[in-house]
């Protein structure tokens, strides 16, 4: 359906929106009562009555015991971060470029690194403070090499009014990579689809 | 006096007191699952199988809470204020008979703690006294919501007994007492001599009027959590709040025992299918407490008053007026 009709909010002809038929008001007294009268005995009540008997004797119960059933999250879900690994060799796959630190817009990205012996740099210390993060994934988004993540693991309550999560909380243990159990992220920042037949050269020759 | 009267009437008073205390849980209960169910919801299920536990948990809750006694509040009102709403609901069930007699050891047991002969009015007297509890708590609360729910819970009650009143009066008449047993004896013949049938317009009456003193769902604005939190409740907490509530829950039973009672025909011919027809009876009452609660709106305390003072009652009066006339015909055409 065109949007067109719902962006004229005045109610006529070409827009979408009518007044709801309420009828007249009773004014008098006399009215009133005949109203009321008229409700009572028209059976809205007993139609309201069966709604919700009907609803119980079909009984298609929609809660879900939260601990112990879970819904899906979406794949674009923000949870706690991540960090990644790269399948072949197992390296960290952040590069300590700092891109995500500069632009979080909470500041709560606190990150290490030195040039270590092969003269890469390495990420000696990365913490996110979870109490200041507000999830708006643009860490995720702005890593060049989709190290930086957001997880499936939303249930981060804790006692601690700021809580970290240090470098090791994040990063992907060794042996569940080895495992194959490390999962790509399809959310904020992930390659799209078919990326390799997109990617072009950079014409560096003019 | 003899030892075993006052031995048979104490164990009576216990029996209730236990008896009722506990459905007064279990009525949380079942109208939490009750409701949930029609919201197609689970309702409690964690404490206990299906949450059955539910119930004990909140008793621990209910008895282990620190209990408030706020600042500016008038404290010994404040104080006494649930015990009256609890006791004079457990009063009025003195006068009620919730079992037929029988024989255990060759010893007659009447369930009912005194079959004393202005029973019903005894019952919607003490009742009626119950208002305090929500008045005078209310008051005492030192919160401006309470004091609206004071107000109300007055006007309310005031009007409402005057509906009970004459919408009892004209069963009354036919009955010729108000011993709650002479008035099941008199529709002991069967589900034709049911009482509802030959006055409808009281029974309907009186149920409507029930749902106001008991402060029910369609009627439930003295403790109407969207506009005055929960009124005359807001400042109590604990074990006081507790007894306001048992009080609520034991009343809502009380009433559908009398309402089975004098217009359903009550146990009937005394037999053990009359006994577990009056608590199906009952429970159908106590049902439908919760059924409107899921399914109804609330109405304003104006239209309240209008419907009390400018429907029911004239329709109450006029009910009262034509049986009266009937009853004389009748009379008169015997003689
Ligand atoms: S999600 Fe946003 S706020 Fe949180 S660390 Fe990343 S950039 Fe900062
Ligand atoms: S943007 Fe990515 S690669 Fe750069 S420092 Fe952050 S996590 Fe590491």
């Amino acid at each position: 359906m065109h949007v067109d009709p719902f962006t004229d909010r005045n109610v006529s002809e070409q827009s979408a929106y009518y007044y709801v038929d309420m009828g007249e008001y009773p004014q008098t007294g006399w009215g009133k009562f005949k109203q009321v009268v008229k409700r009572s005995l028209k059976g809205e009540l007993f139609v309201g009555l069966w709604v919700v008997m009907r609803e119980m004797i079909k009984f298609d119960i929609h809660t879900v015991q939260y601990p112990k059933e879970k819904l899906p999250i979406g794949p674009r879900y923000r949870a706690v971060h991540k960090l990644l690994r790269l399948w072949e060799s197992g390296f960290e796959r952040c590069i300590g470029c700092g891109l995500c630190e500069k632009i979080c817009i909470s500041d709560c990205i606190r990150m290490d690194t030195r040039i270590d012996e092969e003269s890469r740099k390495e990420v000696t210390e990365y913490s996110i403070n979870l109490g200041r993060c507000i999830f708006c994934g643009y860490c995720a988004e702005v890593c060049p090499e989709l190290a930086i993540v957001h997880g499936d693991r939303y249930e981060n309550a804790s006692e601690q009014r700021a809580h970290f999560v240090i470098k090791d909380d994040m990063l992907t243990p060794l042996d569940f990579l080895t495992a194959g159990q490390q999962k790509e992220y399809p959310g904020f920042g992930a390659i799209t689809p078919h990326e390799d037949e997109r990617v072009t050269k950079t014409p560096l020759a003019y | 006096m003899d030892l075993a009267f006052i031995i048979e009437t104490v164990v009576k008073i216990v029996v209730i007191l236990l008896v009722f205390s506990a459905l007064a849980g279990f009525g949380t209960y079942f109208e939490r699952k009750i409701l949930a169910f029609m919201q197609r919801r689970l309702g409690p299920m964690h404490v206990g199988p299906y949450g059955l536990l539910q119930v004990a948990a909140d008793g621990i809750k209910l008895f282990t809470k620190e209990d408030i006694i706020p600042q500016n509040v008038v404290k010994p009102i404040f104080k006494l204020a649930p015990v009256i709403t609890a006791a004079t609901a457990f009063m009025a069930a003195a006068a009620i008979p919730f079992w037929p007699e029988f024989t255990v050891l060759g010893y007659t047991v009447h369930p009912i703690v005194s079959d004393i002969n202005v029973g019903i009015l005894y019952v919607m007297a003490v009742m009626a006294i119950g208002l305090y509890g929500p008045l005078l708590g209310g008051m005492a609360s030192a919160n401006k919501f309470s004091l609206i729910s004071a107000a109300r819970s007055a006007a309310v009650f005031i009007s409402y007994e005057v509906i009970t009143g004459l919408a009892l009066l004209a069963p009354l008449m036919m009955v010729g007492s108000l011993s709650l047993i002479d008035i099941n004896n008199y529709q002991s013949a069967g589900i034709t001599h049911w009482i509802a049938w030959s006055q409808p317009v009281a029974f309907i009456l009186f149920w409507i009027a029930a749902f106001a003193e008991t402060g029910r769902t369609p009627f439930h604005l003295v403790a109407n959590d969207h506009e005055i939190i929960d009124g005359f409740g807001t400042e109590y907490s604990g074990m006081r709040w507790g007894l306001f509530f048992i009080g609520e829950y034991a009343n809502m039973f009380f009433i559908s025992f009398v309402m089975a009672l004098i217009f359903l025909g009550g146990y009937g011919d005394g037999s053990i299918a009359g006994a577990l027809q009056l608590l199906l009876k009952v429970a159908f009452f106590f049902f439908f407490f919760l059924w409107t609660r899921a399914a109804w709106p609330d109405v304003r305390p104006d239209q309240l008053m209008w419907l009390c003072w400018k429907v029911l009652m004239p329709i109450a009066v006029l009910n009262v007026i034509v049986t009266g006339v009937v009853i004389l015909i009748q009379t008169q055409g015997g003689m």
